[in-house]
């Protein structure tokens, strides 16, 4: 039996088919879709490494059937650059260091995105730890991760103030 | 993609900047391509099979079964895996670990390889691996550091003495007017990295390219060789970014073999990737310590011996046993100094070299046996260490290259603020009520240099090439290599170009032992040097030049010009040198590693003092670590930003020693009991904060010619130790063992 869904990836509308009711959404992007980006760490949604936006909102990827995924929205690490400009969470990650293999940072990335726009946690950097628990760092960048989501935070709120005023 | 941090042009010295990572706008974006990444038309996907007990035999698989599931293509079971040119059971070379490739039917450890399916999905090669529901002759496994006899090994580790003794251990403990006897244990721990081990192996011919995580490219380039019979040549590792290696990604293992293997009998490409709990068997680990460790000290807490005895865990069929005690050589100035292992055989995988093989684990004993040692004597623990500081190594009396521990001491009990503190346990209470403590440690850490070559090229255009064969883990030789290779050749960062991560290219040695940076750094420098030195024999030996009877040793490269070092104004650039001798590029060479010479004449360590805070809750126990100072010498620092990253991961690595990480065996069964991320602890990003590193300035003309030294992992030593005494200044219980947990503080309290 064979399953074709419609959905948004990264801004462009396609239609998948695919043959087999198991494969995740992590499995569609890296093994399907040409998105490896996204990282498997687990399997299992205890890393985090997978995590993408689906409607705006971060998930594992690993723990989401593709089958459900019908209409959905998906914003991946290779959608987050506008071009050549990147995200100023990219920015900020390159630039405080909030990673040293680079192999959990797209999970904590899209994380991170995703904590800003929930806006539960401004600028508090023990709101932004507890926030981004959920994505493991074996290399242990957290200080730098830490570092880089407040001062996107902060950049990211400067701007809508600035465009609102 | 353009970088939008653009690298600002630096004349003189790239090295010492803080420069951002090269590759970091590819790792932010997700373009960074990883081994698992690639995606080869018509590609198999492989999965293995672990066994489900500890020891015994596989009896049956269900063959029939796995290969009736649409879509898997085929089941490689010992009755039918072609044969292989090198026995995994043998030990060809260094490094080389005895693997399981089904060659039998036997389990030797809990989730060793007894199959491999082949599949068009990953998800029919995964349902067809568990179709195969194998059955078993098993028997009773041997377990835990009691499981068998102890037996003294003749090594330490890979290669490191398994006894060493210095002095006369019954006169020291005879001569000490106090002493203490106390014995930690540690537990078995699993590397873990974040990116599981993958390959794609793809053949062609007798040639075969393999993308595939390395930490030792050259190197596994022969050992993969070795094991399918074909030249090293004909084996082409792609290796440009590793997620995380920690020591496991130097050591071949069975089911990367299996899954070459597997590409080759198929004649399609495969890729495999270990799941989470498939990286608790096969490719390495921490193995369990108990150590104990007596200390004797005179009167004026001199110590007069340091005797410290570890016994390790290894397997029933290869042997690699932590070189705990070896920790106590070569960083306190006793009188009497004896290192002894002893290895226990249990039906677990073999342990390998896991980020600070040996010192991890020996230096948190270590660093509380001190502790208990000062205050039985009722002295500062920070005072005790000074008294006993080695101005040389103690046992041989070698001069250090370069020791600036006594600046770590200073600077970092200074920042924490050190003075002061009440010698007494459970003193200090914050406004919340919780109980304070603080403790410290030393940490040290060798300074060892491997083997690596490096070719530098100047190009007509006056840019350069510059080629080493290095592994990015996340250490950050992409940016740090680059650096030293651009100072080498006189040029800017934007203006080289560096070519690394692949096997065709010259041997940079191994990643690991904190010697990577020193060793393919040192051939870089080489190499530039070398390339330098022919670019100024053809300006100096030209009537057109006006550098022309300079002399060879009277011009220096700067900002892609040789100039007259006696006359700045006398000078020309590489791009006219090179044109005009005729436009061909200009190609050095360069090696580098330690002589015998001089490892015989200095005694070559990082050093550290790390200083902890930790707050306990009186009634419920939990612990947290809410300050972390370590001050680190470790010679010359080519990016102080990369540098802080790598010591403050190796201090997290310590606050998960010493407070999350244990893999637990099933007694019954042999089997992990938490063999997944949410069962094995490590820190996540609340268990963070509070952390500061300090490097202190250290110039060291003796340890390689670019005085660098090593960072990545000297950040976990000192650092277990410090937690564990901060948590017995907190609570006045004293653990001996790791991690430690809210229980060990009920029962204690
Ligand atoms: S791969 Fe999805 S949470 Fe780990
Ligand atoms: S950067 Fe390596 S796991 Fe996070």
């Amino acid at each position: 039996m064979s399953y074709t869904i419609s959905l948004t990836v990264n801004g462009d509308r396609r239609d998948v088919t695919f043959e087999d009711a198991r494969v995740t959404l992590l499995d569609l992007l890296r093994e399907r879709l040409a998105l490896p980006g996204t990282k498997k760490g687990c399997d299992r949604g205890q890393c985090g490494a997978c995590t993408v936006l689906v409607d705006g909102r971060r998930i594992n990827s690993c723990l989401t059937l593709a089958v459900t995924l019908d209409g959905a929205d998906v914003t991946t690490i290779e959608g987050l650059a506008r071009g050549d400009v990147l995200h100023p969470v990219q920015a900020s990650f390159v630039e405080h260091d909030g990673f040293q293999c680079g192999y959990c940072t797209p999970g904590q990335i899209m994380s991170a995105v995703g904590l800003i726009a929930e806006g539960d946690v401004g600028t508090d950097p023990e709101r932004i730890r507890e926030g981004m628990s959920g994505n493991l760092c074996r290399c242990a960048a957290y200080h730098g991760i830490t570092e880089a989501v407040l001062d996107a935070a902060r950049r990211m709120t400067d701007d809508k103030t600035r465009k609102s005023a | 993609m353009s970088d939008i941090l653009a690298l600002a042009p630096r004349f003189g010295s790239n090295s010492g900047q803080s420069l951002t990572r090269r590759d970091g706008v590819a790792k932010v974006t997700g373009t960074a391509t990883f081994a698992a990444d690639n995606h080869p038309d018509g590609l198999l996907y492989a999965v293995y099979v672990p066994a489900t007990i500890a020891r015994g035999t596989v009896t049956h698989l269900d063959v029939a079964a796995a290969k009736a599931h649409p879509g898997v293509v085929e089941v490689i079971t010992p009755e039918n895996r072609p044969p292989l040119a090198g026995d995994p059971d043998s030990k060809p070379f260094m490094f080389a670990f005895r693997f399981e490739a089904l060659q039998n039917n036997t389990v030797r450890y809990a989730n060793q390889p007894i199959a491999l399916v082949l599949a068009e999905t990953f998800e029919a090669a995964t349902e067809g691996a568990r179709l195969l529901n194998p059955l078993y002759d098993a028997q009773q496994p041997r377990m835990g550091l009691d499981g068998d006899a102890p037996f003294t090994p003749e090594s330490g580790g890979l290669g490191l003495p398994g006894t060493t003794v210095h002095g006369d251990i019954d006169a020291g403990h005879a001569a000490s007017a106090q002493d203490i006897d106390v014995t930690y244990e540690t537990p078995e721990q699993y590397h873990n990295a974040m990116e599981t081990h993958a390959v794609v192996a793809q053949w062609n011919g007798d040639h075969v390219t393999l993308d595939i995580p390395s930490q030792a490219i050259v190197m596994q380039r022969g050992a993969f060789g070795y094991y399918f019979g074909i030249p090293p040549e004909n084996v082409t590792i792609r290796s440009p970014y590793l997620g995380g290696g920690f020591g496991s990604k130097a050591i071949i293992n069975g089911p990367q073999i299996l899954a070459i293997l597997a590409a080759r009998m198929t004649g399609r490409p495969v890729k495999l990737m270990l799941s989470r709990d498939q990286m608790f068997g096969p490719s390495g680990h921490r193995g369990a310590t108990r150590q104990r460790l007596r200390i004797g000290i005179d009167t004026d807490h001199r110590m007069t011996v340091l005797d410290h005895n570890s016994l390790a865990t290894t397997s029933t069929f290869d042997t690699f046993v932590e070189s705990a005690a070896n920790a106590s050589q070569g960083l306190y100035a006793a009188g009497a100094l004896r290192s002894a292992h002893q290895g226990v055989r249990i039906d677990a995988g073999t342990p390998g070299p896991v980020r600070a093989p040996g010192e991890a684990p020996g230096s948190a004993a270590l660093e509380c046996a001190m502790d208990e040692m000062a205050y039985k004597a009722g002295i500062d623990p920070l005072e005790f260490r000074l008294k006993n500081y080695a101005e040389t190594e103690p046992g041989t009396g070698k001069p250090y290259s370069s020791k600036a521990l006594r600046d770590c001491y200073a600077q970092g009990a200074a920042r924490f603020g050190w003075a002061g503190r009440p010698l007494a346990p459970r003193q200090m209470t914050d406004e919340n009520g919780m109980l304070v403590g603080w403790g410290m440690g030393t940490a040290l850490f060798a300074a060892p240099m491997f083997a690596a070559q490096a070719r530098a090229v100047l190009r007509p255009d006056g840019t350069g090439l510059v080629e080493t064969a290095a592994s990015d883990m996340g250490q950050g030789a992409w940016t740090a290599l680059a650096q030293i290779a651009a100072d080498s050749l006189g040029l800017p960062m934007d203006r080289i170009e560096f070519r690394s991560g692949t096997s065709d290219l010259p041997d940079a040695g191994i990643a690991g032992g904190s010697a990577h940076t020193a060793t393919a750094g040192g051939a870089l420098h080489a190499a530039g040097t070398d390339a330098i030195r022919r670019l100024a024999e053809l300006a100096t030996g030209d009537p057109d030049s006006p550098l022309y009877g300079a002399g060879n040793a009277g011009v220096i490269a700067r900002d892609g010009r040789l100039h007259a070092r006696d006359d700045d104004t006398r000078s020309e650039s590489f791009a006219d040198i090179i044109t005009r001798a005729g436009g061909a590029e200009v190609e050095g060479k360069g090696s580098a590693s330690r002589t015998a010479e001089a490892s015989a004449a200095h005694a070559m360590y990082s050093h550290g003092a790390v200083f902890a805070e930790v707050k306990v809750d009186p009634d419920l126990f939990q612990i947290r670590v809410t300050r972390l100072v370590g001050a680190f010498a470790a010679g010359r620092i080519i990016n102080p930003k990369l540098t802080e990253s790598q010591l403050m991961g190796g201090m997290i690595w310590g606050i998960s020693f010493a407070l999350h990480e244990e893999a637990r065996f099933d007694q019954r069964t042999g089997r992990i009991m938490n063999a997944d991320l949410a069962g094995y602890h490590i820190p996540v990003n609340a268990d963070v904060s509070g952390l500061e590193v300090i490097t202190v300035h250290e110039d060291d003309p003796h340890v390689n010619p670019l005085g660098i030294k090593g960072v990545g992992e000297i950040g976990i030593t000192g650092t277990v130790g410090a937690i564990g005494n901060a948590i017995w200044h907190a609570t006045g219980t004293r653990v001996r063992h790791f991690p430690i947990r809210i229980p060990d503080l009920l029962t204690g309290a």
